[in-house]
């Protein structure tokens, strides 16, 4: 770890002033940013600690909910009002790290989860875009079992790594922040970028950008919600693939469809073909692996992960089947 | 300001880059927290925060500045063991030894998780307020902290056996 100061923020106003610094990184639970640190893959000059600004869920005036990103990930999934509207984000959230990471980590730093690629960390060894721009990418051709599918570049194929994240795109959330150019808000969906030439750019802050909230729109279909992860041990170990899902049948017909998934790409995937697939279809297992399908018709394998793309169509197909009462 | 480590004050370091596990272990000669892989991968540096268990490898000390730290050190109870380590040793809750700690400190705040409604990955109905301690929940409750000896099986009894019921012999 490289020398850096520490400060703590008592407001947003004091924090954004501290932010605007120089080396300046906003330092939630730490669980990603401190072991990045201790890899030196991250080496920030000053770390604000912004842990102490406002960490409440409120309901907002539209019918949804308000969250601040203070918010540890336990509360979050412990939150009534969550737990009965928003299921998905609660099942998205317990299955997650442990419990003692989910006690530290907060939702701002959560959003913020760097890739988990091999090659990334592997700070001594290995080349990687995301590391050092213009490098190269040695999990291409190299060990890419956990890698995406779909949405990659030749200059990376490493996954966004959170849970939390892929119920939030399938939800339509909507980030908060604030800088010193203001305040504003960005569609979940847009927060995260994908590669192209520019792997080391996840997201649209900006510099000293501090994320203030995530606003959960009223969404009634949200009620009959599932999130399912499938992975290497049946705890405590990142996703394979995700799926985070909501439905509505009406007459034995999908009226309403949200579905994102996880652990295919560089950003949590919204699953827009299949959702567009879904929605006047009967709501039965053979339309649901067809939307599975429709999604899925570009994903791209590379050497190891293969198996990626039949396990995301089993999968989304289980959930939707799970969803609409069928068995699958 | 200053921190409290098992109920006495002690000034935070002055080089923010050192963890809490380096100053529990190296500064304050608190050897029972262990570390592991330093990287939030194992749970054996596991410590209570404000009673709540967190990770002392991927802690600043500095954050935890105000703060009221509780270590294996500090479960004991007038010199006399915490129920949950002498359970430990009734039911081989351990063979190495090495993740003990952890698991201990861990296990005392799940208990608390629990007992207010805090849901887990295999709760089957969210909505509800009571949850069984059964050893599904309790496995993934303590997924976190890993034992290579194998321990699990003792690990699950003892818990049990201290917070709930004493399984059948």
């Amino acid at each position: 770890m490289i020398e850096f100061t520490y400060a703590r923020a008592s407001d947003p106003a004091q924090a954004l002033m501290l932010g605007a610094a120089e080396g300046a990184r906003y330092l939630g639970g730490g669980t990603n940013l401190v072991d990045l640190m201790r890899e030196t893959i991250e080496a920030p000059r000053e770390l604000v600690d912004v842990t102490g600004l406002p960490a409440e869920i409120s309901e907002t005036a539209q019918g949804g909910l308000l969250i601040g990103a203070a918010v540890r990930n336990t509360a979050l999934a412990e939150h009534p009002l969550l737990r009965s509207r928003y299921p998905v984000l609660a099942r998205a959230v317990l299955a997650g790290a442990s419990a003692q990471i989910r006690n530290m980590a907060t939702v701002g730093g959560n959003m913020l989860q760097r890739t988990r690629c091999g090659y990334f960390y592997d700070d001594d060894g290995s080349r990687c875009n995301k590391r050092v721009p213009g490098q190269g990418c040695d999990a291409l051709e190299g060990f890419n079992r956990n890698h995406a599918i779909l949405g990659a570049s030749s200059a990376c194929v490493a996954v966004q790594p959170s849970d939390m994240n892929v119920a939030l795109t399938a939800l339509g959330a909507i980030v908060h922040l604030d800088g010193s150019e203001g305040a504003r808000t960005v569609p979940f969906g847009d927060f995260h970028r994908l590669p192209g030439d520019t792997p080391h750019v996840e997201t649209v802050l900006r510099h000293g950008e501090l994320i203030t909230g995530i606003e959960l729109p009223a969404l009634p279909v949200a009620a009959n919600s599932a999130y399912r992860k499938v992975r290497d041990r049946s705890s405590y170990a990142f996703a394979l693939i995700s799926v985070a899902a909501a439905l509505r049948v009406e007459d034995g017909i999908v009226a309403e469809a949200r579905v994102a998934l996880g652990g295919v790409a560089h950003k949590p995937w919204r699953a827009a073909k299949a959702e567009a697939a879904l929605v006047g279809r009967p709501a039965n297992e053979a339309a649901f692996r067809a939307a599975a399908q429709a999604e899925l018709a570009e994903a791209k394998p590379l050497r190891d992960n293969g198996f990626k793309i039949e396990l995301a169509e089993r999968t989304l197909t289980a959930v939707l089947a799970d969803l609409a009462g069928e068995k699958a | 300001m200053s921190l409290t480590i098992n109920g006495a004050s002690v000034t935070p370091p002055s080089d923010p880059r050192v963890s809490l596990l380096d100053l529990l272990r190296e500064n304050l000669h608190l050897t029972g927290t262990k570390k592991g892989r330093n990287q939030g991968a194992c749970g054996a540096c596991t410590v209570l925060v404000d009673g709540e268990r967190v990770l002392s490898c991927l802690t600043l000390a500095v954050q935890v500045d105000g703060r009221s730290v509780t270590t294996i050190e500090g479960l004991m109870v007038d010199g006399a063991m915490h129920p949950l380590q002498q359970a430990f040793i009734d039911h081989d809750g351990f063979q190495c030894g090495y993740c003990t700690p952890g698991q201990i400190c861990s296990a005392v705040a799940m208990v608390d998780e629990w007992r207010r409604g805090s849901p887990s990955h295999v709760t089957g109905d969210l909505s509800s307020d009571t949850i069984d301690l059964d050893h599904d929940e309790l496995r993934e409750r303590m997924s976190g902290n890993l034992c290579r000896c194998g321990a699990h099986n003792g690990i699950v009894d003892a818990i049990l056996a201290t917070y709930v019921q004493e399984p059948a012999a």
